[in-house]
């Protein structure tokens, strides 16, 4: 028989997606299927340079061309002061260059016409005059004395240098590498990569000549934000901005950002008094919104015999034209001093510059926490290579190493306090699943036939839901977040949020937590997300916050209408508050089980039959701030067999044990997990944006730009252990990107381990075959 | 010039004065309002665009309107009948096959084609079969599951009365 919550799609059941009616249908609403009357089409001319003076822009045949309604330059947008914009780290970025190019793929001018046809054509038709310059795309190259200076826009921006940051205990981890046996170094670089989700990025702007309103349909992940941007960049009263983000075809932190499309879009349809839709092409998504990681880091662990006593960091990022990365206020580089992971590390420091490059800007966490991805890649790379150097077998190294259940919630050298956590067990669980000791046997056999077989392990730990209001904003706006529930009287219910999903299922989940708290079932939970007009204020989906924020304000206001629900109950029942007991759906007297009413009872007495002195209705709303970050963490295991000729490899096996507390709906999470798995594969394998030395993108569309198919991406088993979040109200902890940041070191070090014997500590991501091709070749491996 | 075209799309012929140039997914989208047929990149890779031309896949960025002239275009509009689902949309939702849902209908329509040349595909043939579609969310894994199901239900004798 089907217990309660079963029966109310509560937390725990594997409750078929609501959105996917609508999605299989062709029936979603993403915002290209968007049309307004009389709307418009914008088109960006972009930048085939990486770095240029414009000396002129002429757009008379542009303007000239039957069906084109305007034509926009950096000089239009600058009569309106909207040339520039501030970035979400502080800086500032051209929307319409107006002094020179930074990049290729930069927005120069637009062309606004009755068709995207015409709009396209008149983009060819507006001549540039640029004058060349020298180009940099190498942040170490940058901060060379004489290199191109890339901001000359800013005074006292003499150097492309952008900032010097610290993190730790320099002194006392000096002391522990003074102290040290031995010191394991790492450097490596974790490549530009771009989220590329399937639908690009793009807006509708429509400014009501009439009633100034301005409604923006926009693909955002956080809707509010972007309002009070726009009011504050703008001036435009917020109250009349509204931002509405429609169905979105996948964000991954690309959609975090407020790029000039959006900007301009809206001044033209200010400017016009019309709608005016921009929805970029791939090429633009790919060369000018928000790229992610592009850090070059190199890591040193101080180990006394077989643990590590320090860990030293540093760290150059390269943050293309305009330092635009999307973190909280207080860091530089986010949260990357996590870096120490999952190992009790008694002293750690870490140090980080960025550098302006000709490239593209962005630094969004792509399916990551602000920058934990970088730094779980190199935790986990480097304890493979300490145990090499030791000789100890890589999962004994870490268990060696671990911070020990019994020592959460830790607080790392850092200084954040990990809520909880149990990472033998999850290790353990994986190698047995994986079949480590067999495979290591195999691994041994083929040596002797000259095959290479080789075994990865990363034992990662997250950092997210950001966060703690007194550490964590954007922009000053604290990063908590929000529901709002109303349940009607006949028992049906809506329930909002400052969130928007993007895929992760927030439709069906947040009604499971009310189906759970407040026992309406799931099905009769309607759930709004991403309207500023029709929903509580909230910082977004992103970093895998919506469960540890939204997720937490959606169970703590339906246990606030609980509460209210109770006194209605006592009051329909005749019986003390005290006198009643709850289960999921109803109220009950104790002692007597027969006399109940049901939350729909109640529902409809909060309209029609409430209590003397009680406030009519059933409705409430809750801005959570949670009391920490939760960590979630897990073991990936990964098997993968090289090809001593061509240099390719493939997975031969992949185990994901992954804890992230109380799961909510166990089919979604394991859906979050297997989409990260084959992201981080296409990381480890081929994800990659490049440049050449003019700055040319080599990577502009998916013709270069490789992503992971169903034909190569490996097959995936999946497994959990549950260690609930002390702090968040349902035990959970947040898993959209757990493996998107864990499984690329997984990969990587399986593909190191198979040529480790030979003495290779290292290759670079993506591993194509060529680069390593080249590493067998350097160690005599290479057939 | 504009050529005057008939297609016939999801079983109902469609007449209109287009552009040479259009292409066959903005004349889906813009000139039929049929917008469940997505577009994902500009260089016949990702295969969001996917619609059946005389029941076989074809990327519709890459086909002009004028080419489907005088020819039938499947979309994913016109998969699910008399207001009931298709068997391979059904397993879409039964193996949590999609998330954000933007690769979904360009998914189906490969799958079915694959199913009505190969009722019984193997997990490597169905793996082949969608291999010219992306999907950013769901490491495919559940993809191939709910394609294998529908493939299950309409290999199953039809329920009698129906």
């Amino acid at each position: 028989m089907a217990t309660k919550l079963e029966e109310l799609g509560g937390v725990g059941v594997r409750l078929h997606r609501r959105e996917d009616d609508r999605f299989v249908r062709g029936k979603g609403q993403y915002l290209d299927d968007i049309k307004l009357p009389g709307m418009l089409h914008m088109e960006i001319l972009r930048s085939p340079y990486a770095h240029a003076r414009i000396r002129s822009v002429d757009t008379s045949r542009a303007k000239a061309l039957p069906g084109v309604v305007a034509v926009l330059t950096g000089q239009d947008l600058a009569a309106h002061n909207l040339a520039w914009m501030p970035t979400l780290s502080g800086d500032t970025q051209a929307v319409l260059a107006t002094d020179k190019v930074r990049f290729q793929g930069q927005e120069v001018a637009a062309v606004v016409a009755e068709s995207p046809y015409v709009a396209k054509d008149a983009v060819q038709l507006i001549e540039v005059d640029y004058e060349p310059l020298p180009v940099v795309v190498d942040p170490r190259k940058a901060l060379e004395p004489g290199a191109p200076l890339v901001r000359d826009d800013k005074p006292g921006q003499t150097t492309n240098h952008i900032y010097h940051w610290e993190a730790g205990d320099r002194e006392a981890t000096e002391r522990a590498f003074r102290e040290a046996d031995r010191v394991v170094t790492l450097e490596t670089h974790y490549p530009r990569c771009h989220p590329a989700p399937l639908e690009c990025c793009g807006c509708i702007a429509d400014v009501n000549p009439a009633t100034g309103k301005a409604t923006v349909y926009m693909t955002t992940q956080a809707p509010h934000a972007v309002r009070t941007v726009f009011a504050l960049v703008t001036g435009y009263p917020e109250h009349q901005i509204r931002i509405v983000s429609p169905d979105i075809g996948g964000g991954f932190g690309n959609k975090v950002p407020v790029y000039p499309g959006y900007v301009v879009a809206t001044a033209a349809s200010l400017l016009l008094g019309r709608p005016v839709k921009w929805v970029e092409d791939r090429t633009g998504n790919l060369t000018s919104t928000g790229y992610a990681r592009d850090f070059h880091m190199k890591g040193e662990l101080a180990l006394k015999g077989d643990r590590i006593v320090g860990l030293r960091v540093r760290v150059l990022g390269d943050h293309g034209a305009f330092y635009a990365d999307a973190q909280p206020t207080k860091f530089k580089i986010g949260l990357f001093h996590i870096v120490s992971g999952s190992y009790d590390i008694p002293a750690a420091f870490c140090e980080a510059d960025g550098a302006y490059t000709n490239k593209a800007p962005g630094g969004v966490a792509y399916r990551c926490s602000f920058r934990v991805t970088e730094a779980s890649f190199l935790i986990e790379r480097l304890v493979q290579t300490a145990a090499y150097e030791l000789g100890v077998d890589p999962a004994e190294f870490r268990r060696r190493n671990f911070i020990r259940k019994d020592q959460f919630p830790y607080r790392s050298a850092f200084g954040w306090v990990y809520d909880s956590g149990d990472y033998h067990r999850a290790l353990d669980l994986a190698l047995e699943k994986l079949g480590y000791a067999r495979w290591r046997r195999e691994q041994e056999e083929a040596r002797r036939q000259g095959r290479l077989l080789g075994i990865g392990i990363a034992s990662f730990t997250e950092i997210v839901g950001a966060g703690p209001s007194h550490t964590f904003d954007i922009l000053g706006l604290k990063m908590f977040d929000s529901a709002e529930l109303r349940v009607h009287p006949t028992g049906k219910a809506v329930l909002k949020l400052g969130t928007r999903t993007q895929g992760q299922g927030h439709e069906t989940t947040y009604a499971q937590i009310v189906a759970t708290e407040l026992g309406v079932p799931a099905r009769d939970v309607e759930v709004q997300e991403g309207d500023t007009d029709h929903t509580p204020y909230g910082l977004g989906t992103y970093a895998s916050r919506s469960t540890p924020t939204s997720g937490a304000a959606a169970a703590v206001v339906a246990r606030r209408l609980r509460e209210k629900a109770k006194k209605i109950a006592a009051h329909l029942l005749e019986v003390s508050e005290d006198d009643l007991e709850w289960e999921p759906g109803r109220f009950y007297v104790r002692g007597s089980p027969d006399r109940f009413k049901t939350i729909q009872d109640i529902a409809l007495a909060a309209y029609t039959n409430f209590p003397q002195g009680l406030e009519p209705g059933l409705e409430d709303v809750c801005y959570y701030d949670p009391p920490n970050l939760t960590f979630p963490f897990g073991t990936y295991a990964v098997v993968v067999e090289v090809d001593r000729g061509t240099g390719q490899w493939r997975p031969l096996q992949v185990v994901a044990v992954d804890d992230c507390g109380v799961r909510i709906n166990p089919m979604i999470v394991e859906g979050q997990i297997m989409g990260g798995l084959c992201e981080g594969y296409g990381i480890a394998a081929m994800q990659l944006i490049t440049f050449d030395e003019q700055g040319n993108c080599i990577g502009s569309n998916f013709l270069d730009y490789l992503l992971p198919t169903a034909w190569e991406t490996p097959r995936f088993e999946l497994y959990e252990t549950v260690t609930p979040s002390p702090h968040h109200p349902l035990g959970a902890k947040g898993v959209g990107e757990s493996a998107t940041v864990g499984s690329p070191a997984a990969y990587v070090n399986a593909v190191i381990d198979a040529l480790a014997h030979a003495g290779v500590r290292n290759i670079d991501m993506p591993l194509t075959p060529d680069r390593v091709r080249a590493a067998l070749e350097q160690v005599g491996l290479a057939e | 010039m504009e050529h005057r075209i008939t297609v016939t799309v999801n079983g109902v012929a469609y007449t209109a004065e287009v552009e040479p140039r259009l292409l066959l997914v903005h004349f889906l989208r813009e000139t039929l309002n049929l917008t469940g047929t997505h577009i994902g990149c500009d260089t016949t890779s990702c295969g969001a665009c996917t619609v059946l031309l005389d029941g076989l896949p074809i990327k519709s960025c890459t086909l002009l309107a004028v080419q489907a002239d005088g020819h039938s275009v499947t979309t994913v509009e016109g998969l699910a009948r008399d207001g009931h689902l298709h068997p391979i949309q059904q397993g879409f939702k039964e193996e949590h096959g999609l998330q954000c849902g933007f690769c979904t209908p360009g998914m189906m329509l490969v799958a079915k084609a694959l199913l009505e040349e190969n009722p019984d595909p193997t997990e490597e043939q169905i793996r082949w079969a969608i291999s010219g579609n992306l999907c950013r969310c769901t490491g495919y894994q559940n993809i191939v599951k709910a394609i294998q199901w529908a493939a299950r239900r309409l290999r199953e004798p039809a329920p009698a009365g129906r």
